[in-house]
């Protein structure tokens, strides 16, 4: 019988089964940043233990960085103290650190792959969900909180329950002005933001076969937000071809080498899945959110749905409360629906391929009066990309602002925030009550072409009409 | 090592948060993240929920002093954030009861020794119901034998066996556990592919 990636993955970094049943899990490779391990730090100190394996944990900052102005010392006290204390448990430890003055800093999700560190058949984990981002290469890399930080600091292990495996299989083909990102809120809402709760999520069929691994990216990365920890993607040539070359990848035979191994730890034909679900990509139109989880979508086709015409009394408070949040109308038409920020940045959609997507849809356009637009590259090597690409122009002709690489607006721990009610086209992950940093602000999730076609037209408008 | 402290059940009143899907930045707002401790979380969980709500539990006096929380589906939902369940352990709850949780929050939870148990919807509703009618009533959620009992009421709660392993036998902190028989570790890590060069 053939086995999943998740199954030959787990069994290969198994250590032992626990008295209470749980699997010892070894961890290849741990990311850190500032903002889930500085308590970490703190208890191994208290109890006089070390870090056993320095080399198998890497670090960057990315949540609490300034876009703008990232001269030290921050000007947010609280910013530079979580700062000052990453430093000196990297130093103190020697872990390696893409500190803000090299030019590898970025958000972890970013620079992880970027930098050939996450490779196929690894188990990867970090203080942060959205750790299963680094499925996109066949990794098992999931998040996790301080405490567990701290014993993978520890014993650079983990004490973790097995997942069950659901196959999605998206078909056809995407088409024009249609992306990953889509693709993953069209999943969301079919199977709910609980539905992966107990699973991990394994993409496949032809349209997961054609995109590139920036996209593969994008979908891993929200597996969470429809409650899966994990998501993956069995590693193919497009994953090699990726790795090739990356500082830390492995060079020449080696680099043959991994590659049998990597290809060996794919799925097996004829494995077995606890579930199997089947979408058509060439019927997935854009889509955008409308409410206060990522689960509330529809295609900017559609309207704003009436929770008076729903079947399930459960699902109709659910929409009320969130209708009553966005202070939007029942059965209104999603586009249309005015603006007052536009942000391409985040973990989600921060990555060459999106600026230059966003880029394709902002040149030759101004962006409408009413809207504060920015991007922020999701890490310094995007960023400088980009700018030998002149995109960084485009966008500043356009009346973009052009950041420095961090989080911004995804979440509010850095000066990026919306202010009030305002309306914000994002290119990120949650559209939770108060996520962008005002109580009452209010996020419209969708691709980031999506939010440079909102960004000009002041309104959300299908990006498909513009390209 | 952390003291070993076994736990068979948590006795206290309760606070209903009703509603479903209640993400950890309402729990706590990331703002508050901004610390390179866990003190003082406890005083802003759900701070941005009670300044929207003025009839939030949290803000309701009746409510002070309870320790288990009642929640519907999926709580805390979202981020890995620690500091969740840090915040709600600090104001006081000892023991969460709800529809479902988030299973990144579950693991959260458990490793800090707060303890969730699941129950149907039916029996929140009327956990909920009850406590909202007299906040004073006593809940006993029995980890050993996974029942919530009121005076009046006995109903069942689902614990995963391993977690329910965990609070009985003390030992939900689980680095001395993981560092036990390093060696195997070792062994492990040495015969991995990308440890040892491909």
């Amino acid at each position: 019988m053939g086995q999943t990636l998740l199954e030959k993955v787990w069994d290969r970094h198994t250590v032992r089964r626990l008295p209470n049943g749980q699997t010892q899990l070894f961890i290849g490779l741990h990311f850190i940043h500032e903002v889930t391990t500085p308590q970490a730090f703190d208890m191994l100190r208290q109890r006089g233990i070390g870090v056993a394996f320095p080399e198998r944990t890497y670090a960057t900052v990315d949540h609490i960085v300034p876009t703008v102005d990232q001269q030290r010392p921050f000007a947010d006290d609280l910013a530079e103290a979580m700062m000052s204390a990453l430093e000196r448990n990297v130093r103190e430890h020697g872990i390696r650190f893409a500190d803000l003055a090299t030019d590898r800093q970025g958000i972890v999700h970013v620079i992880g792959p970027e930098l050939g560190l996450t490779h196929p058949g690894v188990t990867i984990a970090c203080g942060d969900s959205h750790t299963s981002t680094h499925g996109a290469f066949g990794a098992v890399a999931f998040g996790i909180g301080t405490s567990q930080v701290r014993d993978v600091l520890a014993s650079q292990c983990l004490a973790i329950d097995p997942l069950k495996v659901r196959r999605i299989v998206i078909d056809g083909a995407l088409g024009e002005g249609v992306y990953a990102k889509d693709v993953i809120l069209e999943i969301i809402a079919r199977l709910g933001v609980k539905g992966g709760v107990g699973y991990a999520y394994e993409y496949a069929g032809a349209v997961v076969e054609q995109m590139a691994m920036d996209e593969r990216m994008t979908m891993c990365n929200m597996s969470i937000e429809g409650g899966a920890r994990i998501g993956y993607v069995n590693p193919d040539d497009t994953t090699f071809d990726y790795l090739s070359g990356r500082p830390f990848a492995p060079e020449g035979e080696s680099f043959e080498r991994a590659k049998s191994w990597w290809r060996s730890m794919a799925s097996d034909d004829g494995a077995n899945y606890d579930d199997e679900v089947v979408i058509d990509g060439s019927a997935i139109a854009p889509r955008v959110t409308w409410g206060i989880n990522p689960g509330q979508s529809v295609s900017v086709e559609e309207s704003i749905p009436d929770p008076t015409k729903m079947m399930s009394s459960k699902d109709a408070a659910e929409t009320s409360e969130a209708l009553e949040f966005m202070g939007f109308t029942a059965g209104a038409p999603i586009s249309g629906t005015k603006i007052d920020v536009a942000f391409v940045g985040s973990c989600t959609n921060s990555r060459l391929s999106d600026i230059r997507e966003a880029a394709r849809v902002v040149r030759g356009h101004k962006v409408s009066s009413h809207v504060k637009a920015l991007v922020v590259p999701g890490s310094k090597s995007v960023s400088q990309a980009a700018e030998t690409e002149g995109l960084d122009v485009v966008f500043k002709e356009a009346g973009f602002e052009w950041r420095g690489a961090g989080c911004s607006m995804c979440l509010a721990m850095n000066p990026d925030r919306l202010i009030g009610q305002e309306v914000c086209a994002s290119s990120s992950n949650r559209n939770f009550k108060g996520r962008q940093g005002s109580p009452t602000g209010r996020t419209l999730l969708m691709s980031p072409a999506m939010v440079a076609a909102a960004a000009i037209n002041g309104a959300v408008v299908d990006v498909r009409t513009l390209l | 090592m952390s003291e070993i402290k076994a736990t068979s059940r948590i006795d206290g009143t309760a606070i209903p948060v009703r509603g479903n899907n209640i993400d950890t930045d309402r729990i706590i707002p990331a703002r508050f993240l901004k610390s390179i401790t866990f003190e003082g979380l406890g005083d802003h969980l759900f701070e941005d929920d009670r300044q929207s709500m003025p009839n939030h539990p949290f803000s309701n006096p009746s409510y002070a002093g309870a320790s288990i929380l009642l929640a519907n589906e999926n709580f805390g939902s979202g981020s890995s954030r620690e500091h969740a369940p840090q915040a709600l352990k600090r104001w006081g709850i000892d023991a969460c009861i709800g529809e479902s949780f988030s299973e990144i929050f579950l693991g959260n939870a458990t490793t800090i020794g707060l303890p969730c148990a699941t129950a149907s919807a039916a029996d929140i509703k009327m956990l909920m119901d009850a406590v909202e009618q007299t906040p004073a009533t006593r809940l006993s959620l029995r980890i050993d034998a996974l029942l919530v009992e009121t005076a009046q009421l006995s109903q069942p709660v689902v614990i995963p066996a391993a977690i329910q392993e965990s609070f009985l036998t003390g030992q939900w902190d689980a680095t001395g556990l993981l560092l036990d028989q390093f060696d195997q570790v070792r062994q492990l890590a040495a015969a991995l592919p990308y440890v040892k060069g491909y």
